[in-house]
């Protein structure tokens, strides 16, 4: 049986004990004790900070109120109707750069209200009846075609469908959900969340999802344009970035994107090898979320490096203190140079004036495993469309610049690629799309 | 540290922390553990008259109000008087006063509005050794149907008439407690002091319905689907009892009659306004009922705490001395001006200030763009709400004008003189 010190890349490392503890709810939902603790602290802020930095401006106050109030169910409305996708958002958020940052309990004691738990409470507690809020309006015979099944394009969809247009989702993977099935950490969505999610979000009705219709390949554009009152495109970044150095195509070198997605699929992680020594290479979520799992799937020496300082790192300080909490080293200033077959050579890096300069010190890390995640791009799109800084051109209500097609979340311009501003993105599009519809009504 | 011993009446305790007459007091077993817990008095649990005792409900017997974390703020209740037998009672009673001499021990005591009544019960009280009687003339529940407890205390002639039975039939001191669910206090303390009684104490709970039960519709605690109203106390009564100890320390007539303070005394800090709004010791149920008893050690440190650092040094000291500053609201200073101010720093920017005075007061706070609170003194009136709004003590305080300085609300300097209501040209009735 494998073990942490075990060479090279390696399946069941850990116990199932271990495993299960690894990889089980990061943050354990609250009780309603708990949770009625929690509400209490909330000031009832006028105009709160916290939902000006929502980027789904939920009510914050309002919802902590009903909390408090023993109403949940109204909770759960408050924070579906600005965000559907409220129950993953409670999950993977992070509050501490978003609402709970500029919380005024923060700002007095150094600990806010813990605004993601508490919409936790309230949205499980709504979905776990299988309560769906909203009902349609009356059909009103459009039908919109929504390319992507992520965040963003599950949230256009259901507003859409609630102002009674048909939709049909296409989706090139097997199953619907975007990132919030394949990209994001195992221990932010567990028991299948994101599947459960998306079946809870259809059932407002009149959302067809279609899977394996790739845009581009099953499916094109002008095919939609010309079978579907309007498009909306919410296709994500689909390809990855290049370190650009020697020996990235050997096999120990591979996306972090893809290790991530085959932890959240493989159902049974302990038959998921790791290596002893895993590398992985960026300074943002995605790089966090590889590290820390590898850690919790066993490997012995998981390094995080990052070519700038701490301060430019866009893992939130809370992200990188779950990495080393989990035991994962986080390197700064560190530049890749190469990969060799079991081994990876850096360079240290110095910020001077703003501008990345090697030291000319270099090191080398043993390697059974490299994890790149440098960043993802715009792939696959569609001739004709507006591209500006590797994003679709979109006005500020989801609009591209081509007439009857909008686009949202990570693939469009404007806001932060989170899962938060993909759903606000594909809501004031699907808003925009239905006004588009019928006259400005 | 301080000396907290205490003479009320001529009975002297360790402290002036009582146990109020209520179910913490109704065994020998629960008094003594009172006792080692520091308690420097007990008023036993009012005993009845010689016979079969009463019966209490098999239900729940209290309902609470809650605030934050389920911190019990507001207790009702809907028990009666002891229902062990007189003997039992009047048994342990000798028992644990013998065992504690140096602590006050007082029977409460309810019997029929009868003279013979109140004849047949005083001496075998005064053979326990107690230190003193309380009448219940206060619990508003149960009792009152039958014609006792707050149905003597609501009638004066009542009230004086078996307090002075009492005074003629025993040596032992006399304590009246008083009922709140009147519409004057000073009316029954003056009627129990014509009456004789060395002392009043109060107050005794208030009737309340708590809650409704919103699945049945029936109010809590329930019983088989039914409730009835119960006696409320604990922290939420408090500014009712220290208006009502206030009102008979600050009437002429009743100013010279000892009090015993009532009233959601929580913290040593409770009880040291009780005693400077009048209170010669103070009486505690809720307290021990929610914490235990272990809450009077709190109590005594505190206190002793606050009398070094300011100087005092005995509790008698104390008594009375904020009744002079007690007024009615005719006698206020109207030329007396301040304006809130607001401490930048101390600023969490929640703006509950903004919203309170925005929308239910005076529109004398600004907020700007990046949350900047700032009062707008030709607005402000001083009401003091956003202090008391405000989440961060001491965030905003209510800062005075002096003298001759402008106030901007007005257009007017302030007024170095004293003037009141009284005085004030638009009263039609000035002097």
């Amino acid at each position: 049986m494998a073990t942490v010190a075990t060479t090279g890349i390696a399946a069941g490392r850990l116990s199932t004990v271990e495993y299960q503890d690894n990889f089980g709810d990061l943050h354990a939902p609250l009780s309603v004790h708990e949770a009625a603790v929690a509400a209490d602290r909330c000031y009832f802020c006028y105009d709160a900070p916290c939902q000006t930095a929502c980027p789904t401006d939920i009510d914050i106050p309002q919802f902590i109120r009903e909390i408090a109030s023993g109403s949940t169910d109204s909770a759960a409305r408050t924070i579906f109707s600005q965000n559907i996708l409220g129950g993953m958002c409670a999950r993977v958020c992070p509050t501490e750069t978003l609402c709970e940052e500029v919380c005024v309990r923060e700002t007095a004691e150094g600990s806010p209200v813990e605004i993601g738990r508490l919409q936790r409470f309230a949205t499980d507690i709504m979905m776990t009846k299988n309560v769906q809020p909203f009902t349609r309006a009356a059909e009103t015979g459009k039908k919109i075609a929504v390319v992507g099944a992520g965040p963003a394009g599950l949230s256009a969809a259901h507003r859409l469908a609630s102002k009674g247009h048909t939709v049909t989702i296409f989706d090139g993977r097997s199953k619907a959900g975007g990132l919030n099935e394949y990209g994001i950490a195992s221990y932010k969505s567990v028991d299948d969340f994101a599947q459960a999610e998306v079946n809870w979000l259809l059932s407002i009705g009149g959302i067809t999802i279609e899977t394996g219709q790739r845009l581009g390949a099953e499916i094109s554009l002008p095919q939609l344009q010309s079978d579907y009152d309007a498009v909306f495109l919410g296709i994500g970044l689909a390809g990855v970035n290049a370190l650009g150095i020697e020996g990235e195509d050997l096999p120990i070198a591979t996306d972090a994107v893809d290790f991530i997605e085959d932890i959240r699929q493989v159902g049974d992680i302990s038959t998921l090898p790791v290596g002893r020594n895993v590398i992985v290479i960026g300074g943002g979520m995605t790089a966090v979320d590889a590290a820390v799992q590898a850690k919790l799937m066993g490997a012995q020496n998981v390094t995080m490096l990052y070519r700038r300082g701490k301060d430019r790192m866009g893992a939130s300080e809370f992200e990188q203190d779950l990495a080393t909490s989990k035991g994962v080293q986080i390197i700064f200033n560190a530049q890749p140079v190469s990969v060799d077959a079991d081994s990876m050579k850096f360079a240290y890096t110095a910020d001077v004036d703003g501008k990345l300069t090697p030291t000319g010190e270099t090191f080398t890390l043993p390697a059974d495993q490299v994890f790149k995640a440098i960043g993802q791009t715009l792939q696959d799109v569609p001739e004709g469309l507006e591209i500006a800084h590797g994003k679709i051109t979109v006005s500020d209500t989801g609009a591209s610049s081509i007439t009857g097609i909008w686009a949202g979340g990570d693939c469009a311009s404007g806001g932060d690629d989170l899962t938060v501003t993909a759903v606000a993105e594909g809501r004031d599009a699907a808003e925009d799309i239905h006004s588009f519809l019928t006259g400005g009504a | 540290m301080a000396n907290l011993t205490t003479t009320f009446i001529g009975i002297k305790s360790p402290n002036p922390f009582w146990l109020a007459s209520a179910p913490p007091t109704d065994k020998e077993y629960n008094v003594r553990r009172a006792f080692e817990a520091g308690w420097g008095g007990v008023v036993w649990k009012t005993l009845g008259e010689e016979g079969p005792p009463v019966v209490n409900v098999n239900g729940p017997r209290y309902g609470a109000i809650f605030g934050s974390d389920r911190r019990l703020i507001g207790l009702n209740n809907i028990e009666l008087i002891t229902d062990r037998s007189l003997q039992t009672n009047l048994r342990e009673i000798k028992a644990v006063k013998r065992d504690y001499p140096d602590r006050a021990v007082i029977v409460s005591l309810m019997v029929p509005c009868e003279e013979e009544a109140w004849k047949a019960i005083l001496p075998v009280v005064e053979e326990t050794g107690a230190d003193g009687i309380e009448l219940n003339f206060g619990c508003p529940h149960g009792m009152a149907e039958r014609g006792m407890g707050s149905a003597v205390g609501q009638v004066p002639e009542y009230i004086e008439m078996v307090t002075r039975w009492c005074k003629q039939t025993t040596r032992m001191p006399v304590i009246v407690k008083l009922t709140p669910n009147i519409t004057d206090i000073r009316i029954p303390a003056a009627a129990a002091m014509r009456g004789g009684a060395d002392a009043v104490s109060l107050i005794n709970t208030i009737n309340s319905i708590t809650s409704v039960n919103l699945d049945s519709f029936a109010p809590e605690p329930m019983i088989d689907g039914k409730g009835a109203h119960g006696g409320y106390c604990g922290p939420a009564v408090k500014p009712i009892a220290l208006n009502m100890v206030a009102e008979i320390a600050r009437n002429a007539e009743t100013a010279n009659l000892p009090i015993s303070g009532i009233g959601g005394v929580t913290t040593w800090r409770d009880a040291a306004e009780f005693i400077a709004m009048g209170a010669g010791n103070v009486q505690v149920c809720t307290a021990a009922m929610t914490y235990g008893f272990k809450v009077v050690q709190e109590m005594i440190s505190g206190l002793s705490e606050w009398m070094d650092d300011n100087g005092h040094t005995s509790v008698e000291d104390l008594v009375g001395r904020a009744v002079p500053n007690c007024r009615d609201w005719q006698e206020l200073n109207l030329n007396f001006i301040a304006k809130a101010k607001i401490d930048q720093d101390a600023c969490i920017k929640c703006g509950r200030c903004y919203a309170a005075c925005e929308d239910t007061s005076h529109q004398a706070i600004s907020m700007s763009e990046d949350r900047v609170f700032e009062v707008q003194d030709d607005e402000c009136v001083a009401c003091n709400l956003c202090v008391l709004v405000c989440p961060v003590e001491n965030c905003i305080s209510m800062e005075a004008l002096p003298a001759g300085a402008l106030d901007e609300r007005t257009g007017k300097p302030v007024d170095a003189e004293y003037a009141n209501w009284q005085t004030h040209p638009n009263n039609p009735a000035r002097i």
